[in-house]
């Protein structure tokens, strides 16, 4: 066993577990319980994340909202692991958002909440060990007090502590002992790796009974006896506002019981609450809500953005690139190297807005006391934390005093780390003065969406006459993430949309990063991955435009290019350092998995595509058949990971067939379109998912081994699949795709 | 309107409310049976799957008024004494759910497709219109395989 030095997380853990153990007992107000109902427990808390019942049930706690990442299922496995525990007796159970209120600034209570940017493997990983061994070291030291016997002579093994002599305890009949005992004074040893038993193991989802069952409870399922529930009618024109309103018929039918006005943000504010004005119709039920929404009369302005469409944010982005923008890295001479070029490559890639929907819709659940000014939140949300502050500049509610509850929830994907639908409810909770369970509709959702940003991608390669890439420029003009944020200055609003340390930055000598600021009156957010999605399109794509062009595999040039196994500083998220030979170690396995090099029969290709993501280091490759009328079959796809040390392959292997499937969507179908200053989709039948036809027949994961601190893999899946694809398409039929989606792309270039 | 009856998990059920009410929400809000989600309201997810007289029906888009004498399954009626259906004990086995919002209505699809196909072939299994916006389509395809010969085969 090793022991670890303690750092600041631990000290802080390490303090609160103390006055926890000190008769202090975490509790779960009740409305958790109502959410997670939890048998009437006489169990003992053995600091925060863990409880032991007298029958050896272990309870533990995730701290992290589950959108379908894995989170509730792979961050408790660390603390179980070093529990000591059987998973077999392992219930998770949904913590509340917690945050300590008392010092100087406030204090997560469990660590961070959200649920963004891949990162909470990497957080558990860092302090979750630590929570399980030192509950272990409870146990252990109450077990050697029971026997007066020294600690360091007793084992554990799937709940229970051993003695030399062959005598036993169970965590169950040691509990209550052990969560009386001050914390240890230094951390508890952590076990080697080589002792897992459950960490690197595939574990199923935790909750798979209760979903398959109908017992999950997701934010829409939050019933609470004396909430209304409320449904909006938003202004369909980006900032536009209501001008006139009549409800008398909505306000006839049987069950409404009010309607309100809510107001937006005017154009030009920085957004802190709701994103749109509207009229919020109250009811006692669903139905009713919806009824009453129908029948509403409403008169709309158009807002600043009436002429805005598609076609003219693109016609906006061309004349962009006519001119300079902003250079955001400028490595070596790039000037020199188009003037000494043998061969110049240029090619543009245009990407659409995309919209994050998630199956379960934007929804919350409101409670406000504006007597005794506090509030209780209920929310489907990858960001609690900003809610008591949300609750308190909307309401006056100190922070403090707000509670919030997460449910499990219906997909993320970036949606859900904006609460503007949270904002209104608080809102609508003010005006009405009850509480209330906003509704959105699908249309609601697919058209007040932050959606991914749009943009156009114009790159530009240099080669010598060994056919070595030179120089290359890449020119993006797009409409930033950063979408009417406070305090983010024009100059740093290329940040999200280019990350300039990204492929393939020190691979080639002269690099030119340069950043135009499309306009643009569509809500922008985080969309899985963000601008890797893009990036790793324009740019993988582009590099076999390169290998094609100068007549070389397209496989080698990539090799070539990550050359010997190097370390490169990383400065965005996802570092401190991008590894070569990680990202070529995951290239590798899917030329191998694909077979590349292999002859094909006519109509058939293949393509690949590797991306270095928040950490994690992924590579697609397809294999696709293109009929010569233009039909387009995905025969195979195989992708491989690399995230670090391995917590739960299966769901490891989840989110990279869910990568692979998301950026199939969104490569072949998904696009978020504006005519006269209104999003022009509305539903599932213009902003198709994936139906299970389209799905690849076969597709391999790959996962990497590897001794690395783990990285999350929320997010790796996606980036590489669309250039893969392009690829595997250009290879099968000569067609190359620069715009998504591809649409009937295939049909009309066959075609014509 | 008058009053009407349908069965409900095989409980008899009145109903005098508003026939247009679409079945999703009279589960939902009345009888506070969650399992059937609400995805689309438009008939194109699925993700509100439940079985009228043993077919699966969208129930976002079945109005209460064409349900009198009906009898209505959803997915909390499928586990028997404990014991769940095999179509739910195979998603568990291949692990299918991500955040499993849309699983409910996937499998209430899966056993009325079982039980006109009880070996379906891949061209059955992609007749499925169940969307599913994590990407479980790859783990869907083995669990309704494994499911079929579970059925055929049963313990
Ligand atoms: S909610 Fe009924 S099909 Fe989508
Ligand atoms: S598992 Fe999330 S929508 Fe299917």
């Amino acid at each position: 066993m090793n022991t670890t030095t303690m750092n600041a997380s631990r000290r802080a853990f390490l303090a609160v577990s103390a006055s926890a153990a000190g008769g202090v007992i975490f509790g779960l107000p009740a409305i958790s319980r109502a959410q997670n109902p939890t048998p009437t427990s006489k169990g003992a808390q053995i600091g925060l994340f863990v409880r032991i019942e007298p029958d050896n049930r272990v309870f533990i706690g995730a701290r992290n909202p589950e959108i379908g990442q894995g989170s509730r299922t792979a961050t408790p496995m660390i603390i179980a692991e070093e529990l000591d525990v059987r998973w077999e007796d392992v219930t998770v159970e949904q913590l509340p958002l917690s945050i300590d209120f008392t010092g100087a600034t406030p204090a997560w209570r469990f660590g961070d909440q959200g649920a963004g940017g891949s990162t909470g493997i990497e957080e558990a990983w860092a302090d979750h060990r630590q929570f399980g061994a030192n509950a272990r070291w409870a146990l252990v030291s109450a077990a050697a007090a029971r026997w007066s016997a020294d600690a360091a002579t007793l084992a554990t093994r799937d709940g229970r502590v051993r003695h030399p002599d062959g005598r036993s305890l169970s965590y169950g009949d040691l509990a209550a002992e052990a969560a009386a005992l001050p914390a240890p004074k230094i951390p508890a040893p952590l076990k080697a790796a080589k002792d897992y038993r459950i960490i690197g193991t595939p574990r199923r989802v935790t909750d798979a009974r209760d979903i398959v069952t109908g017992r999950a409870r997701y934010g829409l399922d939050t019933y609470e006896a004396d909430a209304a529930v409320a449904v909006m009618l938003r202004c369909p024109h980006l900032d536009g506002d209501v001008e006139s309103f009549d409800d008398t018929e909505a306000r006839k039918v049987p069950g409404v019981l009010e309607v309100v006005k809510i107001a937006g943000p005017a154009p030009s504010e920085p957004l802190a609450a709701n994103l749109a004005p509207g009229i919020a119709v109250v009811a006692t039920n669903t139905w009713a809500a919806l009824k009453g929404r129908a029948a509403l009369k409403v008169a709309w302005t158009p807002g600043p953005h009436a002429s805005e469409s598609t076609a003219s944010f693109d016609r906006h982005c061309t004349d962009l690139l006519k001119g300079n923008g902003q250079v955001v890295k400028n490595d070596g001479d790039l000037d020199a190297a188009r003037a000494a070029a043998a061969t110049t490559v240029e090619a543009t890639y245009v990407l659409p807005y995309a919209s994050h929907a998630p199956l379960e819709p934007q929804n919350c659940f409101v409670r406000l006391d504006l007597k005794a000014m506090r509030a209780t939140v209920i929310a489907p949300t990858q960001q609690p934390g900003g809610i008591p502050r949300l609750v308190m500049n909307l309401t006056g509610i100190e922070r403090r005093n707000t509670e919030v509850f997460l449910t499990r929830i219906g997909g993320g994907f970036g949606r859900r780390l904006t609460n503007d639908y949270v904002a209104e409810a608080v809102l609508i909770a003010k005006a009405t003065g009850r509480a209330i369970k906003l509704m959105w509709t699908r249309e609601d959702d697919l058209r007040h969406d932050f959606f991914r940003p749009a943009g156009h991608h114009r790159l530009v390669a240099t080669l010598d006459n060994a056919r070595t890439i030179t120089g290359w420029h890449q020119r993006l003009a797009s409409a930033s993430k950063y979408y009417r944020r406070a305090n983010v200055k024009a100059e740093n609003m290329w940040q999200p949309e280019i990350y300039p340390d990204d492929f393939p930055a020190r691979l080639v000598p002269n690099v030119r990063l340069e950043w135009f600021a499309a306009q643009s009156g569509v809500a922008r957010g985080s969309w899985r991955a963000p601008a890797h999605y893009a990036n790793a399109f324009a740019v993988q794509s582009f590099l076999d435009e390169i290998a094609h062009a100068t007549r070389q595999d397209a496989l080698a040039l990539r090799r070539t290019l990550l050359g010997a196994p190097r370390e490169f500083d990383y400065a965005q998220h996802g570092g401190p350092k991008f590894h070569t030979a990680r990202l070529r170690g995951v290239l590798d396995q899917v030329a191998a998995g694909i077979g590349w090099g292999r002859k094909l029969p006519k109509g058939r290709g293949i393509g690949l595509a590797c991306h270095f993501t928040f950490g994690g280091y992924a590579a697609h490759a397809v294999e696709v058949s293109v009929s010569a009328a233009g039909a387009l079959t995905v025969e195979r796809v195989v992708c491989a990971v690399d995230v670090g040390r391995v917590v739960n392959p299966l769901g490891i292997e989840a989110q990279m067939e869910g990568g692979t499937i998301d950026g199939l969507a969104a490569a072949l179908h998904q696009a978020i379109t504006v005519e006269g200053g209104r999003i022009q989709q509305s539903n599932f039948h213009d902003y198709p998912l994936l139906p299970i036809r389209e799905a690849p027949k076969v597709l391999q994961v790959h996962i990497i081994a590897s001794d690395a601190p783990p990285k999350g893999c929320g997010e790796m899946g996606i980036p590489t699949l669309a250039p893969a694809l392009a690829n595997a398409i250009f290879n099968a039929c000569g067609v190359r795709i620069r715009t998504l989606p591809i649409k009937d792309q295939l049909r009309r270039a066959l075609a014509a | 309107m008058a009053t009407m009856r349908l069965t409900v998990n095989g409980k008899t059920q009145t109903y005098a409310g508003d026939p247009d009410q679409p079945l999703l929400w009279y589960l939902r809000d009345t009888l506070r049976l969650t399992g059937a989600k609400y995805g689309c309201g438009a008939g194109l997810c699925g993700a509100c799957t439940v079985h009228v007289d043993g077919k699966a029906v969208r129930a976002c888009s079945v109005s209460m008024g064409t349900l009198a004498g009906r009898r209505v399954a959803t997915i909390e009626s499928l586990e028997q004494d404990g014991r769940l259906h095999a179509v739910q004990q195979a998603w568990i086995e291949e692990d299918v759910a991500q955040c499993g919002y849309c699983q409910a209505g996937q499998i209430m699809a899966v056993v009325d497709l079982l039980r006109v196909k009880p070996n379906p072939s891949d061209a059955d299994i992609d007749a499925l219109t169940n969307l599913c916006r994590c990407g479980t389509q790859m783990r869907v395809r083995r669990a309704v395989k494994k499911a079929a010969a579970m059925l055929r085969r049963p313990a």
